[in-house]
């Protein structure tokens, strides 16, 4: 509605928007979406002060505390750790600031190796898709190679020629991960290449690069996005495959995957250990399907 | 004697998550036996709703209201089991879109006699036997081969043709044909309208006839509805409705619909021409299978004319004909495979891909759907200040807006709507995007690619005239496709008849349209239906029979010069028969 004195003049200054303000403002209007940057962005900054504020230190031993529970655990335990709010682990150190280590870790591998997919995979893929014909095929034929390489063989080669490091971690699992987003890309860019309003850009006079971008891109999001939020939770899982075949994260570092596996062996005696870095995960992985869904959405001017 | 179908009250709602739509508002209508009642609208009005809710094919979050008597029987709201013995059996419905309405895994021949067996005690011979004397009763050349195709791999008319012999193979008391020919060419519309007319007078088949073309319901309706926006605003017989109509919205319908008389002066040819095209080709590859030969299909073969400033040629012919990749081959969006575009003097073969793109300011395009030719997750104002801002990356955004404001008060826009999207706009609306867009850039030649073609009667009268104001505006050049002759006649100095590639006859919109030459334009124009009822049954029409041949049959191309069929590769040549009215060789 036009407000009472408002002149015409005014209404007509209405200011031009782009798909991605009108994103933002739908995706601030999406309750779930923004719970769940919310406690996103609190497991983040827990994970970056907490270990800092706490008393322990992540790799600090306390050999009369081996696998105690916290002193409010709810169940009878053989021994107790006062002062520990998530006990402590089987050889005696804090879980808590375990925990959030371990989020550095997983959070970071799983945002920046989604990331990296994100880039090359959608941009790969909407070439090849664009471009179409032998370029299309000799693309495509590269990542076909590419998947037929055994994974571990792949990480192992990697390890071996550059020495273990945390970021041939990130190298390893993006470089997978791509090239699934490449393929759904090219497949959705097909479809959408065969549209009329394609046509029109290119009759408007845009070259190949601004196509791909201007409208391309923005019209691939919704399967993107879907794909994105199963690629998260897959590459903090990969990650934790990694580290328990002793080729990523190495102690006295730690991951919510490593975390995950050792409680896993002791769930029958101290179930604390596998219960909250699980639970940690849970809700990110939660939290990141709603973000993901809420992008989903807010990117796709149908939705209301 | 009571009626075969008697709707009283008819009220559809369907709930949205914006609140309720009442669809269809009190609507009461009677249809006899043996009767045609035309119910015509624009879309949205209603129309097809009304018939779905009578035999309960409505949409999950409908709701509908009223009496529906079928010979007597209330059927609204009657058992799945008993409409469904009704649906299919002594009702039959023929879908707009042929294609979609049939399973395509499925050949036509057991689909026809499914239909029958589903509800006729008939052996499968039996039945396999009725369904291919159906398809000689619709005219389907070579039945008995037909039956063991699949739908995708019959022409549209013809598969109209056996959606038809579907409907009418149970024997149906009434068949409700909704938009039947709205899909196809209008040669084809003119044969399966004539069989529609053949089962009404032989087998006493009563029909409701949904469209929204005035044209298609004269010709066959007894009696017509108008409705609009869910109501029934008018009903009568046809002659009245036609001749004498009451309400404002059914004289706003037939005014609508192009006058003969409207076509625009020829413009004196000043200058050398914008643009000249010379024995053009474009060629596709059709691969047969894996490990086929390819085989080339010439979409356009050997296309030559001129364009002036401020004229307008319109260029007419059945799907296929190669309209589409003439304007696109014209505008270098797809690669010719022969001959020579011109243009202000310069040939475009010499031209680099980025020469061409600063060039395509001065020739711009607009689409046929108006929805698919608009970037869904983009901003109207957006797209349309897109082609300026790729003309010009460093105009300021101040002036940009202006600009786009500008073209958009100028297509009859609220330049407030630049942050809409294309899929809250109307067809209309999203079609006058496309104008704006291509006129931002102040081109000097516009390729109306079937422009008005997916748009109702109405809007597309308003776009015409948009269209004729920007031209007399701005000294336009424009080239107007379409398979409607008579929204070409409205705007074209000049007509060309497209035939398989090929030119038939170019001459002065008069000429073409008063003295056509070629039996093909004859054909095309006794196909043009008029809103006269009288006029439309007493007319004798130049059928083509048959569907338009393959363009990769080299003969078909002779199809009009049956006395060259020893030499297949002769093309029939352009002869001038009067000044400038060519027409091509013919028997």
């Amino acid at each position: 509605m036009i407000a009472t004195g408002q002149t015409l003049e005014a209404v007509e200054e209405v200011k031009g928007r782009s798909l991605w303000v009108d994103a933002r403002r739908r995706l601030f209007r999406n309750r779930a979406a923004m719970a769940g940057i919310v406690i996103l962005a609190a497991i983040a900054l827990l994970a970056i002060f907490a270990p800092i504020l706490s008393p322990f230190g992540f790799s600090e031993q306390n050999y009369d505390l081996i696998a105690c529970a916290p002193s409010w655990w709810p169940a009878e335990t053989s021994c107790i750790a006062p002062g520990h709010i998530f006990g402590t682990d089987s050889i005696g150190r804090d879980l808590f600031v375990r925990v959030l280590f371990g989020a550095r870790v997983s959070l970071a591998v799983g945002l920046v190796a989604t990331l990296v997919s994100l880039l090359i995979g959608v941009m790969y893929g909407a070439v090849a898709g664009y471009l179409g014909g032998r370029a299309d095929a000799l693309m495509m034929r590269l990542v076909d190679i590419l998947y037929s390489l055994p994974f571990v063989f792949f990480v192992i080669i990697l390890m071996v020629i550059f020495d273990r490091n945390f970021i041939l971690l990130f190298v390893a699992i993006g470089a997978v991960e791509w090239l699934t987003m490449a393929r759904i890309v090219r497949g959705q860019t097909l479809s959408i290449k065969q549209k009329e309003f394609i046509e029109a850009a290119r009759a408007a006079g845009l070259g190949p690069l601004a196509i791909i971008t201007r409208h391309i891109i923005p019209n691939v999001v919704g399967p993107v996005m879907v794909y994105v939020t199963l690629t998260v939770p897959g590459v903090i899982l990969t990650e934790s495959f990694l580290s328990f075949l002793g080729l990523g994260i190495q102690e006295p570092l730690t991951s919510w995957g490593v975390l995950i596996s050792d409680g896993a062996d002791q769930m029958e005696t101290a179930p604390w250990m596998l219960l909250f870095p699980a639970l940690f995960m849970a809700v990110t992985l939660f939290c990141f399907n709603f973000v993901g869904d809420g992008l989903r959405d807010a990117l796709d001017p149908k939705d209301r | 004697m009571a009626a075969l179908l008697e709707i009283a009250g008819l009220n559809v709602h369907f709930a949205l998550a914006d609140g309720d739509v009442h669809a269809v508002q009190d609507a009461s209508l009677s249809i006899q036996e043996g009767e045609c009642l035309g119910v015509v609208g624009e879309s949205g009005s209603g129309k097809s709703q009304l018939f779905l809710a009578a035999f309960g094919l409505l949409a999950a979050n409908g709701r509908a209201q009223g009496s529906v008597k079928y010979r007597g029987e209330e059927i609204l709201g009657a058992s799945p089991k008993r409409l469904n013995a009704l649906r299919g059996g002594a009702v039959t419905m023929v879908f707009q879109d042929p294609l979609t309405s049939l399973t395509p895994h499925m050949k036509v021949g057991a689909q026809i006699a499914e239909a029958l067996m589903l509800h006729r005690r008939v052996s499968r011979d039996d039945a396999h036997r009725q369904a291919r004397l159906m398809l000689d009763y619709v005219r389907i050349p070579e039945s008995a081969r037909r039956l063991r195709q699949y739908p995708h791999e019959l022409s549209g008319g013809m598969r109209q043709r056996v959606m038809i012999a579907m409907a009418t193979i149970t024997g149906p008391d009434l068949i409700i044909a909704d938009e039947p020919t709205t899909a196809l060419d209008v040669t084809v519309q003119a044969q399966i309208l004539e069989i529609l007319r053949a089962l009404k007078t032989d087998k006493k088949t009563a029909i409701a006839m949904i469209s929204h073309d005035m044209g298609v319901i004269a010709g066959l309706a007894d009696r017509v509805l108008v409705m609009r926006q869910g109501r029934i605003v008018e009903s009568g017989s046809a002659d009245e409705i036609f001749y004498a109509p009451k309400d404002a919205y059914t004289r706003l319908l037939l005014d609508a619909i192009p006058k003969a008389d409207e076509a625009p002066a020829q413009t004196g040819k000043v200058g050398p021409p914008l643009l000249t095209v010379e024995d053009l080709r474009v060629d596709f590859p059709v691969k047969e299978g894996w490990f086929g030969k390819t085989r080339t299909l010439r979409a356009v073969d050997g296309i030559s004319f001129t364009l002036h400033r401020g004229e307008t040629l319109g260029v007419v012919g059945e799907s296929g004909c190669g309209k589409s990749s003439l304007a696109r081959a014209v505008l270098q969006l797809i690669p010719k495979s022969g001959g020579r575009v011109v243009w202000l003097g310069r040939d475009l073969d010499a031209a680099t891909q980025s020469d061409i793109r600063k060039l395509r300011a001065d020739f711009q395009i607009v689409f046929q759907d108006p929805l698919a030719s608009l970037d869904p997750r983009m901003p109207i104002g957006l797209s349309i200040a897109e082609p300026l801002k790729t003309l010009d990356p460093a105009m300021s955004r101040a002036k940009l807006r202006e600009k786009v404001r500008t073209a958009m008060r100028r297509v009859g826009l609220d330049a407030s709507w630049i942050n809409r999207y294309p899929h809250e706009l109307s067809g209309g609306q999203n079609q006058r995007v496309g104008l704006a867009r291509a006129m931002i850039v102040e081109p000097k030649m516009l390729v109306c690619d079937e422009a008005v073609s997916a748009l109702d009667v109405s809007i597309q009268a308003q776009i015409v005239d948009l269209i004729r104001g920007l031209q007399a505006e701005t000294q336009l050049a424009m080239i107007f496709i379409s398979h409607d002759l008579s929204v070409v006649r409205r705007l074209s100095h000049r007509v060309m008849v497209l035939y398989l590639g090929r030119v038939v006859e170019l001459a002065a919109s008069a000429k073409l349209y008063t003295a056509p030459r070629h039996p093909y334009t004859r054909a095309l124009l006794s196909a043009i239906l008029s809103p006269d009822p009288r006029a439309e049954r007493a007319k004798k029409r130049e059928l083509l029979t048959g569907d338009l041949p393959s363009p990769l049959d080299p003969r078909a191309r002779l199809t009009f010069l049956k006395s060259r069929f020893d030499t297949p590769d002769y093309r029939p040549k352009l002869q001038e028969i009067a000044p400038d009215h060519w027409v091509a060789e013919h028997d």
